[in-house]
């Protein structure tokens, strides 16, 4: 990997009046990289993904993504530049399909407009019938066929899980951000999850940024891990090594009276 | 596996995956029929039709033959009962556009109506010393009619896109308000409060609609060829609008509905899909008050208040909401049963038809059983008539079998 890193985030500064919620971090992801962010809770680690997907607006610092500065953009602008996201509590469009869900997904790559859509033929019948074919191949990927039809609001929640992911992945993103793709899920799923996110990687060559608190997960399938505690970057590095790390044992674990 | 779209190079063999699950699991529809079952689909594109299915197709067919039919055997005001039922399912259609697929409550709509009707008017009517006309053709004022109240949504959809909820319903209320004294004010277009104005003149590309016609020795009455006019103007607007809802952008309208940080995240712009549902929905709502008038006549600015707005909150309440189907009922519904309840009032004893008789008069009946079915509706089917349809087709797609 000797490209430029795909995502560098420098001096990132959010504030919500006079709580820090990210103080000065700084991080790059490369091309292709698995990369973790872990931390206890309130470390700011959603904040972080919510800065980058331009629902929270930063006071300092800079994001930049494939060379584009990120700050000051809106969520729909962000995600057309290729960056999808998986939330930590699921926000599916719960009166959708699973189908419409994931057609949402390809929202960006629709390309056409509202009087052709009033018509629906020519130019907009293609394009849904072109963008159906790519997500029908995710359904396949993911092994939801059955439930292709199925309302959202009535899957159970692994499922449900799945789908944003399905979703994220129909945007064809540059970068995936997964906020606790597995919280929650017993063993088997968090199995199935993995899997899924590992062939995301070698499959489709997605980079991804996780965040999760399933420790055994993070250090099996990361590349690298940041470890926040409070906002502050506290470490940084390949998954073995931060794991000795004394200031993460102490951030997780308290220190030793 | 891809993440691009390839259209050209697997082109023809339009084949989806998996479904083989049997029973909802498999949709492909050969190109000659399999009997028996009607949701397998070979394509996409079969798939994504409005009439997938025969029975759809079967059923509307018989719908539209029954339309054509009835004015030739309804008395000429129930013709034109049903012409209005057509002109509210128009409305109807647009403000669940707005409010039931986008879910932006608008209060609002009849002063788009309004709008629709006055350009309708000013462009088509005749000019007197009171009021100005311009007496066009319809093919130009039927246009104009919900071209103009989309151009006001547009220029009011930036202030609405920026609030929701309770506060979105107040200032689209502000707006029944404002059309109202403004509607009362000019009137040298509306002929101002009390006296009103005579509608724009119905000649459509020449023809005056107004006159009567033979047909196959038939009379066309003023009131039938008015009723398959606006069945027309009705049905391509329905098309449009279903088409509308199955696109993008009817997905992104559910999107920016249910969850709005979601939808944004994905690539959904807020201001511009409800910009967009605020534009359609007042265009709809324009045409339905240009043809409106058309029906009733005469009208007083003050008719565009806000009891309107609330009949068509209760058109597409009562008919389901985020269905296109559902406001053709809800307005069948809203139009019919107050029709329904006068003609029961010679038969059941205790309702008068006079004011000052009886128990209750017929008038404050239909008040009564208006508000009580949309509390009964709201509370025990929110999915409206449609959702009713709804349950009964899954009865007996299920029946004999209960599970």
């Amino acid at each position: 990997m000797t490209d430029a890193p795909l995502l560098e985030v420098a001096d990132l500064t959010l504030r919500f009046g006079g709580m820090t919620a990210i103080d000065q971090v700084s991080f790059s992801v490369d091309p292709g990289e698995l990369f973790a962010v872990i931390g206890p809770n309130g470390a700011g680690k959603t904040s972080i993904f919510n800065c980058l997907s331009g629902v929270y607006r930063p006071q300092a610092g800079s994001m930049r993504f494939g060379g584009e500065e990120l700050r000051g953009r809106r969520p729909d602008n962000i995600a057309r530049l290729g960056m999808a996201r998986m939330f930590q509590n699921i926000e599916l469009f719960e009166n959708l399909t699973v189908l419409e869900n994931l057609m949402l997904g390809r929202h960006q790559h629709l390309r056409y407009g509202t009087l052709s859509a009033l018509v629906y033929a020519g130019r907009a019948k293609r394009s849904e019938i072109e963008n159906r074919r790519v997500v029908e191949d995710i359904i396949d990927f993911l092994e939801i066929e059955a439930i292709r039809r199925s309302l959202v609001g009535m899957l159970p929640y692994g499922l449900k899980k799945r789908v944003e992911l399905g979703r994220a992945l129909a945007m064809a993103p540059r970068l995936l951000l997964l906020d606790e793709p597995v919280a929650g899920m017993n063993v088997e799923e968090t199995e199935d999850m993995a899997r899924f996110i590992l062939d995301i990687r070698t499959e489709l060559g997605v980079t991804m940024i996780m965040v999760e608190h399933d420790m055994g997960l993070v250090m099996d399938i990361a590349d690298r891990v940041l470890v926040l505690d409070f906002g502050q970057h506290i470490a940084l590095g390949p998954p073995g090594q931060v794991q000795s790390d004394p200031a993460v044992i102490k951030a997780y674990l308290g220190e030793a009276s | 596996m891809s993440l691009q779209v390839d259209g050209a190079a697997r082109g023809g063999a339009d084949v989806p995956s998996g479904g083989g699950g049997g029973g909802d699991g498999a949709r492909r529809r050969p190109r000659s029929r399999v009997r028996g079952r009607p949701q397998l689909y070979t394509s996409y594109a079969a798939d994504q039709a409005i009439w997938n299915t025969p029975a759809k197709r079967a059923w509307t067919l018989a719908l539209v033959a029954a339309v054509l039919v009835l004015p030739f055997l309804l008395s000429r005001d129930l013709t034109s009962l049903l012409t209005t039922v057509f002109i509210f399912a128009i409305g109807g259609i647009g403000l669940n556009l707005i409010t039931g697929y986008a879910g932006q409550v608008s209060l609002g709509h009849a002063f788009f109506m309004g709008l629709g009707a006055y350009t309708a008017a000013v462009f088509g009517g005749e000019s007197t010393d009171r009021v100005v006309g311009l007496g066009l053709d319809m093919a130009i004022w039927l246009p104009l009619a919900g071209i103009v109240p989309a151009v006001v949504g547009l220029v009011v959809a930036p202030l609405a896109a920026r609030v929701r909820g309770l506060y979105l319903a107040i200032l689209t209320l502000g707006l029944v308000f404002i059309g109202e004294h403004v509607f009362k004010e000019a009137r040298s277009i509306t002929g101002g409060a009390g006296v009103g104005r005579a509608p724009a003149e119905p000649v459509l590309f020449g023809v005056d609609l107004s006159g009567r016609y033979h047909l196959f020795g038939y009379i066309l009455s003023r009131e039938d060829v008015f009723y398959f006019v606006c069945f027309a103007i009705f049905l391509v607007m329905a098309i449009a609008a279903r088409n509308l809802t199955r696109s993008k952008l009817g997905r992104a309208f559910a999107a920016v509905r249910d969850r709005d940080v979601a939808a944004a995240v994905m690539g959904v712009s807020l201001r511009r899909t409800k910009t967009l549902a605020f534009t359609i929905s007042s265009f709809y709502a324009g045409i339905a008050g240009a043809l409106l008038v058309l029906v009733i006549g005469r009208v007083t600015p003050t008719s565009w208040n806000l009891f309107l707005s609330i009949d068509f909150l209760a058109v597409i309440l009562i008919g389901g909401i985020a269905t296109i189907s559902g406001s053709i009922l809800g307005a069948m519904f809203v139009v019919l049963m107050p029709r329904l309840v006068s003609e029961l009032a010679d038969v059941v004893p205790f309702i008068s038809t006079s004011p000052g008789t009886g128990v209750f008069s017929v008038f404050q009946l239909q008040t009564m059983l208006f508000g009580a079915l949309i509390v009964l509706f709201l509370v025990l089917e929110p999915r409206g008539l449609y959702g009713l349809w709804v349950r009964a087709r899954n009865y007996w797609k299920a029946w004999p079998f209960s599970h």
